[in-house]
């Protein structure tokens, strides 16, 4: 557990950013993973009051506050409309409901961790993140980025026609995933990516058409096994990991049914 | 029978659900000092200087203390009846560390903050050793886990710290090698089994104090309070008069509270302050620190006839103590004896085992004690002899399973004097479908489903070692006060040892309060460990009832002026055999409280020279996904026989929480280690057990013997219940892949990658 | 840091330490009920209500919950009872030591979901561990207790 001098509550998002500038300070989100560092903060910085616990929809794009519980994700209306159970998928499966309740999704992106399920998702969608000051970006483009002082404000998705399959394995029903595959069919194009690899989130490139034969997906799978880097930890090895990638995005395909 | 064989609520079931202050923390006075350990980053390394004048400095901090401030007289941390099987070879604070965490000093101050500050201010220099951390290379390798010279055995188990051996030894019976001779079926095999943690949801922990009268008191989380009094006395050096142990309600042991694991900290601390002083271990210190199962490999060789009528076992554990002795010369002897006994036809069997010692966490005590692991392999052999044979696995059994009348020359040459072992498996056939679904059926997709089957014994307490003694008192308005020494740990032996009582003494339960445990007042208790209280300490239920019977009758015939052969008590008076007076159970409780009436008391202690095996069958039906191995429990069904079923709710909820503790330690739970000897798996985050998702549907009948030598023809439950979803769940992934898995936790990793092999092959 | 909470109905204003954790807070109130049982959010032993949902009070601080509203068991003395008396004739509560978490997160889970699916049930609870019972028994009492619920309203 770390330990903390103040505890902030930020008026705006440029108050934020100014106190998270100092290097002994940081922003609190759900503090699920911020609990487990031993590090001795200044300020603890508080978002709650800037409304970014809302789901937002316009006409071209759905919008995630950065401090929207992964439960809320998990339950929301609009997610469900436009992105069907994938949200739902991609969460249920993490730690249960209380843990979710406390869990945002500003700190599960801005921590970019390799074990994350709703990075994986979020990177096979049309996905942007709007980050003080720097701007909106795009979610592939932040996942490789280290972390940094800025102020992850929002999740912004752009709407399309979303047909999404999200698959993973894991030892027990709520534990990280070994492996966690995301395909997304966006209009007709298949976006892929792969996570729990066991190091972050990334997208393959593929090549496969509105309905893919059996031979693309066999392409899909071999470029998967030359490019995809797959690591080894506690949970599994990076060749069962990799069979795991190819077996679960030829399901997801599957799923999709083209 | 009345209140014996119902399914009578928990005593203190309102409480707990009320969330009621009832545990160790909540009671603690608010001023404990907070006890926090300095804990070793070696797996093997010598303290070769520590200085503690800073740490000492940090405001609030109350002692610093190490190895130099502790008695260095051996010990050991085992909860066993003296003289323990295990070795002395333990210290408080020892200049040896032995594995990661192995305690360096012990702080106390008045909050936590300004102890974690001074546990980072201690400086020590270490001289880093190479760890020993394979077991299998233990035996006679160079590093010494144990060097020193003051290192003792106070039973012949073959221990030799020179050697790293914790314990050795040999049994025989018949001539196995010649019974091979004949054979017509071998199967030989190793297996490996790993540490598991215990897990139970509160952490071990501790508060002590100074009493009005100088005395030390331990209020701890403990299964073996009286043994906590014993091996402190000892550890401290002080004499066992000056110590109290209180146990208040636990947050579950399932045998790591078999084990002294937090007491002695702030013991030490209270005793150099005479402050009281508390010590929570995080969950990251009781998976790192704690007392799990011992790691074993398993060598089996079974052999049968032409027609599948087991002949000969054969069986060699290598068992890895740890650090540690705690333990490691007992949990060894199950795994042969209480594995083997399932087929007490045999002409021949012969166990041989080494215990040793390497650089990594002390073992302990976990539910089913050894013949958890010997079970899973012998099982496993059964099941693939079943294979070479082409025989169902359950045919198999029915052919060799101990009955009923049969001498058990691996259990000690004791005769089965209870056994409904062949109905346990006709009722689980027939509750799962084993004839429909066995071996198994492909559900399309890559999916199968399948069947698969493992027996069970455990024993109930130790023959000859345990004792449990209890008092009852009668008081005024004729209510009874039942004083037990046992341990209830959420198991519920408060209530169940009441419901005997009751049956007895014919009355209600809410006639019998119960009190324990408490070494100052409560009858002695070897306490809650090798499945011995519903049985030991239940029989000296049965005998003090009778017992207090004869006072009460007494009391009763004087009050009515008569002799006592004139009458009788039905619970709630005693009356004259004419019917022509009465006297109420109330009158008599209140004229003991009176001058002329005698104190209406009586305590009985009771042993057995037997340890009637309960027995069980698991089956269980799995799918399983070829292509990634992944495993899906469907249906889980128990079938016990534990002799006459006491409480019916706590025993069914002892085997549902049973089998799925077995499906964690079948499936993913496994104790790792870094190559430095670091436990990786510190928390329940990396650390898996099942979740309420993992388990599928567990369903538990029972098919009851009667046990002669058991109260109310009752045997154990506790133990038993962990012991056959290893095997069952092996026998179904073979069913469906052919697979033959030797290695626990059996992860869907395995399992896809074996698939792989075999198609290349 | 002042704060002001009301916990169980009765509103506490204190000076604390700002990264003084929930979980303690509440038991310095003389909640006991919630627990600690691990450190790493994973077995639910701490869940208490933040505004009427169920949270893991061992991972938020004392002053998030600044101006906010808690729940502890004790402060559903009558709802433990009643749900808690179904648990106690199943047997399901055994240690006792992750009941309250659990209770809390029933209760939740009975004022959030209508006539919940078993697997529902199994998914809304899933983060509570318990290493006693097996989950049957807790099952078996909250299908029973649910039932009346849904016969008495």
């Amino acid at each position: 557990m770390f330990t903390a001098d103040n505890y902030i509550v930020a008026n705006s998002v440029e108050e934020a950013y100014e106190l998270n500038k100092a290097r002994n300070s940081t922003v609190v989100g759900g503090m699920l993973w911020l609990k487990m560092s031993n590090k001795k903060f200044k300020n603890i910085i508080d978002l709650s009051k800037l409304e970014l616990d809302k789901i937002e929809e316009t006409e071209e794009e759905i919008q995630i506050g950065a401090m929207v519980s992964l439960r809320e994700l998990e339950t929301n209306e609009i997610l469900k409309a436009n992105f069907g159970e994938a949200f739902k998928e991609s969460v249920r499966h993490i730690v249960g409901v209380q843990f979710r309740n406390c869990a945002t999704i500003g700190g599960s992106v801005y921590g970019r961790f390799g074990f994350s399920d709703i990075l994986t998702l979020l990177m096979s969608l049309d996905c942007y993140v709007k980050v003080y000051p720097t701007g909106i970006i795009p979610i592939e483009e932040y996942a490789k980025q280290k972390q940094e002082n800025e102020i992850l404000e929002k999740i912004i998705i752009k709407k399309h026609n979303y047909n999404i399959s999200y698959l993973t394995q894991r030892l027990t029903k709520t534990d990280f995933p070994i492996l966690a595959c995301s395909v997304a069919k966006i209009d007709d194009k298949y976006r892929v990516s792969i996570g729990a690899r066991p190091m972050r989130a990334v997208l393959v490139e593929n090549e496969l058409s509105s309905n893919p034969t059996e031979e693309e997906i066999v392409k899909l799978q071999n470029h998967i096994e030359e490019t995809v880097k797959f690591g080894s930890n506690m949970r599994a090895s990076g060749e069962y990991r990799k069979l795991l990638a190819k077996i679960l995005t030829k399901r997801a395909i599957e799923n999709i049914g083209g | 029978m009345r209140v014996v064989n119902k399914p009578i609520r928990k005593k203190d079931a309102m409480m707990l659900v009320t969330g009621k202050p009832v545990y160790t923390q909540d009671i603690a006075p608010k001023d404990c000092l907070v006890v926090k350990l300095l804990r070793s980053p070696h797996a093997n390394a010598f303290i070769e200087d520590i200085n503690t004048t800073i740490a000492m400095k940090v405001p609030g901090i109350e002692c610093v203390l190490t190895y130099k401030d502790i008695p260095q007289k051996r010990f050991t941390m085992a909860g066993q009846s003296y003289p323990e099987p295990s070795p002395y070879d333990h210290l408080i604070l020892d200049k040896h560390l032995r594995c990661c965490g192995d305690p360096v000093a012990i702080v106390a101050g008045e909050n936590e903050k300004a102890v974690d500050r001074a546990l980072k201010l201690i400086k020590v220099k270490y001289d880093v050793r190479e760890p020993l951390l394979d077991f299998t290379k233990a035996k006679d390798n160079e590093i010494l886990v144990h060097p020193e010279e003051d290192f003792k055995a106070l039973c012949d188990v073959g221990a030799d710290n020179k050697r790293n051996l914790c314990s050795t030894g040999n049994f025989s019976y018949g001539d196995v090698n010649a019974e091979f001779e004949k054979c017509a079926h071998i199967v030989e095999r190793t297996y490996h089994t790993k540490a598991n943690s215990q897990a139970m949801m509160e952490t071990f922990r501790t508060y002590t104090h100074m009493d009005l009268y100088g005395r030390l008191n331990i209020v701890s989380s403990t299964q073996v309070p009286f043994h906590v009094r014993r091996i402190l006395a000892n550890a401290l050096d002080i004499p066992k008069s000056q110590i109290r142990v209180i146990k208040p309600r636990i947050g579950g042991g399932f045998g790591a509270k078999q084990s002294v694991v937090s007491e002695v900290f702030p013991a030490v601390v209270t005793i150099k302050t005479g402050k009281p002083a508390m010590m929570i271990f995080s969950r990251s210190e009781s998976m790192t620190n704690g007392s799990p199962r011992h790691e074993m490999q398993i060598r089996v060789k079974v052999g049968s006839d032409e027609n599948g009528v087991i002949k000969a076992i054969d069986m060699y554990t290598l068992s890895n103590a740890g650090a540690y002795g705690e333990h490691g010369p007992t949990t060894v002897g199950l795994t042969g004896h209480k594995s083997m006994s399932l087929y007490a036809g045999a002409n021949a069997y012969n166990f041989d085992y080494d215990v040793v010692y390497t650089n990594t966490m002390g073992g302990g005590a976990y539910r089913g004690y050894g013949a958890t692991q010997g079970i899973f392999a012998l099982e496993s052999a059964v099941n693939e002899l079943a294979l070479k044979l082409n025989m169902d696995p359950v045919k198999l059994r029915e052919k060799n399973m101990t009955a009923e009348g049969q001498v058990m020359e691996s259990y000690y040459g004791e005769l089965c004097a209870s056994c409904a072992l062949d109905r346990c498996m006709e009722k689980a056939k027939e509750m799962i479908g084993w004839d429909e679904k066995y071996p198994c059926k492909d559900m399309g997709n890559g999916k199968v489903r399948s069947v698969g089957v493992a027996m069970a014994m455990q024993g109930s307490g130790i023959s000859n070692v345990d004792v449990g003694a209890v008092e009852i008192k009668l008081n005024d308005d004729g209510f009874y006060t039942l004083m037990i020494g046992a341990s209830d740990m959420g198991t519920g032996c408060d209530t169940i040892l009441a419901q005997m009582a009751a049956e007895c003494l014919e009355c209600d339960i809410d006639n019998i309060i119960v009190n324990g445990v408490d070494t100052d007042q409560s009858p002695y208790d070897t306490g809650s460990y090798a499945s011995s209280t519903t049985y030991i300490t239940g029989m000296a239920v049965v005998k003090t009832c009778e017992k207090i019977r004869q006072q009460i009758l007494a009391e009763g015939a004087r009050l009515l002026k008569t002799e006592v052969e004139n009458v009788d008590f039905d619970g709630q008076k005693v009356y004259t055999l004419d019917n022509s007076s009465s006297v109420t159970l109330s009158e008599i409780g209140y004229s003991s409280y009176v001058a002329g009436g005698g104190c209406i008391t009586a305590s009985e202690s009771n042993f057995s020279p037997v340890s009637p095996p309960p027995f069980m069958v698991g089956m269980v039906e799995l799918e399983i996904d070829k292509l990634t191995g992944q495993v899906e429990i469907i249906d889980y069904v128990a079938v016990v026989d534990c002799g006459t079923v006491v409480n019916t709710n706590l025993a069914r909820v002892q085997t549902e929480g049973g089998i799925a503790q077995g499906i964690g330690m079948a499936l993913y739970e496994d104790i790792q280690y870094t190559k430095e000897g670091r436990m990786i798996n510190n928390s329940f985050m990396q650390y898996k057990i099942p979740t309420r998702l993992d388990v599928g549907k567990i369903r538990v009948e029972f098919e009851s013997s009667y046990e002669p030598t058991g109260p109310f023809g009752a045997k154990s439950i506790g133990e038993i219940v962990i012991n056959t979803p290893s095997p069952a769940i092996s026998n179904a992934i073979c069913n469906a892949t052919g697979l033959i898995m030797t290695e626990l936790p059996m992860t869907a990793e395995k399992i896809a990658m074996g698939i792989l092999e075999n198609e290349k092959n | 840091m002042e704060i002001k909470v009301k916990i169980n109905g009765k509103v506490y204003q204190d000076n604390i330490d700002a990264d003084m954790l929930l979980l303690d807070y509440v038991r310095s109130k003389g909640c006991y009920s919630a627990k600690r049982g691990c450190e790493t959010a994973n077995c639910g032993l701490c869940t208490v209500w933040l505004e009427g949902k169920p949270v893991l009070s061992c991972s938020v601080l004392a002053m998030k919950a600044n101006n906010k509203e808690v729940t502890t068991l004790e402060g559903l003395e009558e709802e433990a009872k009643e749900f808690g008396a179904f648990l106690a004739d199943e047997g399901a509560e055994q240690c006792g030591f992750c009941s309250p978490g659990f209770i809390m997160n029933v209760l939740a889970m009975k004022n959030e979901l209508e006539n919940p699916t078993e697997e529902e049930i199994k998914e809304y609870l899933s983060g509570n561990l318990c290493r006693c019972t097996g989950y049957m028994g807790q099952l078996r009492a909250i299908k029973k207790y649910l039932e009346q619920k849904s016969k008495g309203e």
